[in-house]
C-alpha cells in the first residue's frame, strides 16, 4: 500500500513462484507444532501490540458506532439516541452525495492515468538493458515526496498569472484560474496525484516483469510474435495479479490518502468540486464539529474501506503462476 | 530478437524526455528557491540564481512569519518518524514471533485483530481517534503525534512471512542446547533479520515523516509541529505579502523532502529484488 512505501504503507510479497509457494505449504504443515513452549511469554508479547490496538482503533470505532446513532443537543449537553438519523442526515445531503461522485471521479482518473503511465514506462525501461538502474532512479522518487509538499510545489507551478505552468496555459489560450472553475481545480489535483502515483505503480510493474522468465518471451518471439503482439498477448496476462493488486491500491490512495493534497491545494473547492469523502469527514467533525454526521460518515467509510480491503486480500492471494 | 538501434534510439529519447517532465517541478522549485521572491512576476525565469543559501538559512533559521524555523520542525519531524518507525518494530517483531513460534491460546484471534487495523487508515478514523486522544490528555505531545500511528498489520504481516521462512533445525538445535526462547529472539532471530528490519524501518520512516492530516489534528502548530504539516501555515502566510514569498516555500518544500526521498532511492534497488522474490 503506498502509504508503501508510503503515505500508505504498501503490502508486498504478492509476487511468488509455484515451488517457492509449496515450500511454504511444506514449511507450514511442519510449523505446526509449536517450536516452544512456554504459557506466559507468547501473551506478553503480543500485548503491547493489542493495547495500541485496542485504545486507537477498536475503542474509537466504537465510539464512532455510538456517536452515530446519538444526536446531541445544540448546547452540546446530552445526546440521545436518534436511530439512523444521522445517517439519513448525511447521505441524503447535496453536499455528500456530490462528494460521493467528486471521489469516484478523482479515483477513476488517477488510478487508469497513473496506471496506464506506470506501466508504459516500466515497460520501456525493462527494455534497455544496462540504462535500467538510471531510468529507475529517475522515475521512482516521486513517490517519496510528501504529499503535502508535492501539494506546494504544484501549487507554485499552476499559481494563477504567476506560476510557470499557468503562464505556459494562458499563452495556448486557456483562461487558467483553478481557484474559479472546478473541472481546472480537479486536473491539477488529478495532474499532481498521478505525478506521484505513477511512481509507485511503474515500481511494481517493474518488480513483476521483473518475475517472468526470459525464456517466455523468448518462446513466443521464435514463435514470430512480434513487440506489440508479445506485449498483449504474454507480457499483459502474467502481470495480471500485479495489476489487480495496482488497481485496489490506487483505487484505496485516492479514497483515502488524498486530503493532504486536496488541503494544500483547493481547500476541496472551488464549489465542493474537489470536496472528497474524507475532506467533506474531516470538515464536518472538525469545522462544523457535528459528532453525530461524522461518526456516521466514519462508519460509511470503514465499510468502504473494509470492502476495498478485503479485494486487496484477493489480490493479494491471486499469485502468480508462470510455469 | 535484439531490437534495432533505431527502435532502442526512440526509447531512450521517449524515456529521457518523460524523466525531465517528472523532473520539472523539481528543478522550477530549485529555481524559484534561488531566487528573490519577485523574479517569477516577469517572467518565468530557466536558470537557478545565487540565493539559495540565503533563502534556506532563511527558513531553518528565522522561518516564516507565525511559524517556528523550520529547523525545529525538521526536527519535529524526525523524532515523529523516527518514533513511529522505531515503535513499529518494537511491536511487531514480537508480535510475529509469538504467532509464528508458539502456540497459545487466543493466537488466531490476536492476529486477526491486529490484521483487521489494515482496514482502518488514519484518514478513516481521524475523527473518533482524536477524540479519545484528547480524552487520554495527548494531545500536544508526541505520545499524541506518535502512539495512534504506531501499530502495523502491514509488518506483522511481513515478519510474519520472513519468520515463516526461518530454518527450524536452527530453533530445533537452541532448543535442544537450553537456549530460552527470548535469548533465541535476541541473539539469532533479530541479527538473521536484518536486511528485513532495515526495509520495514525505512518504508515506516517515510510512512511517519510524509503524515500531514493527523499531526494537524493534534499538534496545534505548537513545539510539535512538522514540517510536512506546517508548510500549510507557512502558505497562507507567503501569499499575504504583497508579493508572495514562493522562493521561501520552495526553499522549505525542497528541505521538507530530503530526507524521505534520499532514503527512498536507497533503498529502491532492494526494494525491487525483495518484491520480486517475494519476501522470505
Amino acid at each position: 500500500m503506498a502509504s508503501a512505501i508510503v503515505a500508505q504503507e504498501p503490502a508486498s510479497a504478492f509476487v511468488t513462484s509455484a515451488p517457492r509457494r509449496a515450500q511454504r505449504a511444506a514449511r507450514l504443515r511442519k510449523l505446526d507444532r509449536p517450536v516452544f513452549a512456554h504459557r506466559g511469554l507468547p501473551y506478553l508479547l503480543v500485548l503491547p501490540q493489542l493495547l495500541i490496538v485496542g485504545a486507537f482503533f477498536l475503542w474509537p470505532s466504537v465510539r464512532a458506532v455510538s456517536e452515530a446513532f446519538q444526536q446531541t443537543n445544540a448546547f452540546g449537553l446530552g445526546a440521545r439516541f436518534s436511530g439512523l438519523r444521522n445517517f439519513v442526515d448525511a447521505l441524503a445531503n447535496g453536499t455528500y452525495l456530490q462528494s460521493t461522485e467528486v471521489t469516484l471521479v478523482f479515483a477513476f482518473l488517477t488510478t487508469v492515468l497513473s496506471m496506464a503511465i506506470g506501466l508504459f514506462l516500466s515497460v520501456q525501461v525493462d527494455q534497455t538493458g544496462r540504462s535500467r538502474p538510471i531510468y529507475r532512479t529517475l522515475f521512482v522518487w516521486t513517490y517519496a515526496v510528501p504529499g503535502a509538499i508535492a501539494g506546494a510545489l504544484w501549487l507554485f507551478l499552476f499559481q494563477p498569472d504567476l506560476g510557470p505552468g499557468a503562464r505556459l496555459l494562458a499563452d495556448i489560450g486557456v483562461r487558467w484560474n483553478f481557484a474559479l472553475h472546478g473541472d481546472q481545480a480537479m486536473a491539477l489535483v488529478v495532474a499532481l496525484t498521478v505525478w506521484q502515483q505513477s511512481a509507485y505503480n511503474f515500481l511494481f510493474f517493474t518488480a513483476g516483469l521483473q518475475g517472468i522468465p526470459g525464456d517466455v518471451l523468448d518462446a513466443a518471439a521464435v514463435d514470430g510474435a512480434g513487440g506489440a503482439r508479445r506485449f498483449w498477448r504474454v507480457t499483459f496476462p502474467l502481470l495480471a495479479p500485479v495489476t489487480f493488486f495496482l488497481l485496489v491500491m490506487n483505487v484505496l490512495y485516492a479514497f483515502f490518502s488524498s486530503f493532504a493534497v486536496i488541503d494544500i491545494v483547493t481547500q476541496g473547492g472551488p464549489a465542493g468540486a474537489t470536496n472528497t469523502l474524507v475532506y467533506q469527514l474531516y470538515r464536518d467533525g472538525f469545522q462544523n464539529a457535528d459528532s453525530g454526521i461524522a461518526g456516521a460518515e466514519t462508519i460509511v467509510l470503514l465499510a468502504m474501506a473494509a470492502l476495498l480491503t478485503a479485494a486487496q486480500f484477493r489480490a493479494l492471494n491471486r499469485r502468480i503462476h508462470y510455469r | 530478437m535484439r531490437p534495432t538501434r533505431g527502435a532502442q534510439m526512440g526509447r531512450h529519447i521517449v524515456l529521457l524526455v518523460a524523466a525531465a517532465l517528472f523532473a520539472t517541478p523539481l528543478y522550477l522549485a530549485l529555481v524559484a528557491a534561488s531566487l528573490p521572491a519577485s523574479a517569477f512576476l516577469r517572467g518565468v525565469p530557466t536558470a537557478p540564481g545565487a540565493q539559495l543559501a540565503h533563502n534556506l538559512w532563511q527558513v531553518m533559521v528565522h522561518g516564516l512569519p507565525n511559524s517556528p524555523p523550520v529547523a525545529q520542525l525538521m526536527a519535529s519531524s524526525a523524532v515523529m518518524a523516527l518514533g513511529i518507525a522505531v515503535g513499529k518494530l518494537l511491536l511487531s517483531v514480537p508480535v510475529a514471533y509469538a504467532v509464528v513460534f508458539f502456540r497459545f491460546r487466543g493466537r488466531a484471534l490476536a492476529f486477526w485483530l491486529i490484521f483487521a487495523t489494515l482496514m482502518m487508515p488514519v484518514e478513516v478514523r481521524f475523527f473518533p481517534t482524536y477524540q479519545v486522544t484528547v480524552q487520554l490528555g495527548l494531545l500536544n505531545s508526541f505520545g499524541g503525534l506518535i502512539l495512534p500511528l504506531v501499530a502495523s498489520a502491514t509488518a506483522v504481516f511481513l515478519f510474519r512471512q520472513f519468520f515463516m521462512a526461518f530454518p527450524l533445525d536452527l530453533a530445533d538445535a537452541a532448543r535442544i542446547d537450553g537456549v530460552g526462547p527470548l535469548q533465541f529472539l535476541v541473539r539469532i532471530v533479530v541479527p538473521l533479520s536484518r536486511p528485513m528490519l532495515a526495509a520495514v524501518f525505512v518504508l515506516e520512516f517515510i510512512y511517519g515523516w510524509n503524515q500531514y492530516l493527523w499531526p494537524l489534528l493534534v499538534t496545534s502548530g505548537g513545539r510539535d509541529a512538522t514540517v510536512v504539516m506546517g508548510i500549510r501555515e507557512m502558505i497562507s502566510a507567503a501569499q499575504s505579502f504583497a508579493v508572495p514569498q514562493w522562493d521561501l516555500i520552495m526553499a522549505v518544500s525542497l528541505v521538507a523532502m530530503v530526507p524521505p526521498v534520499i532514503v527512498a532511492l536507497v533503498m529502491q534497488r532492494w526494494f525491487v529484488r525483495g518484491l520480486t522474490a517475494g519476501i522470505n
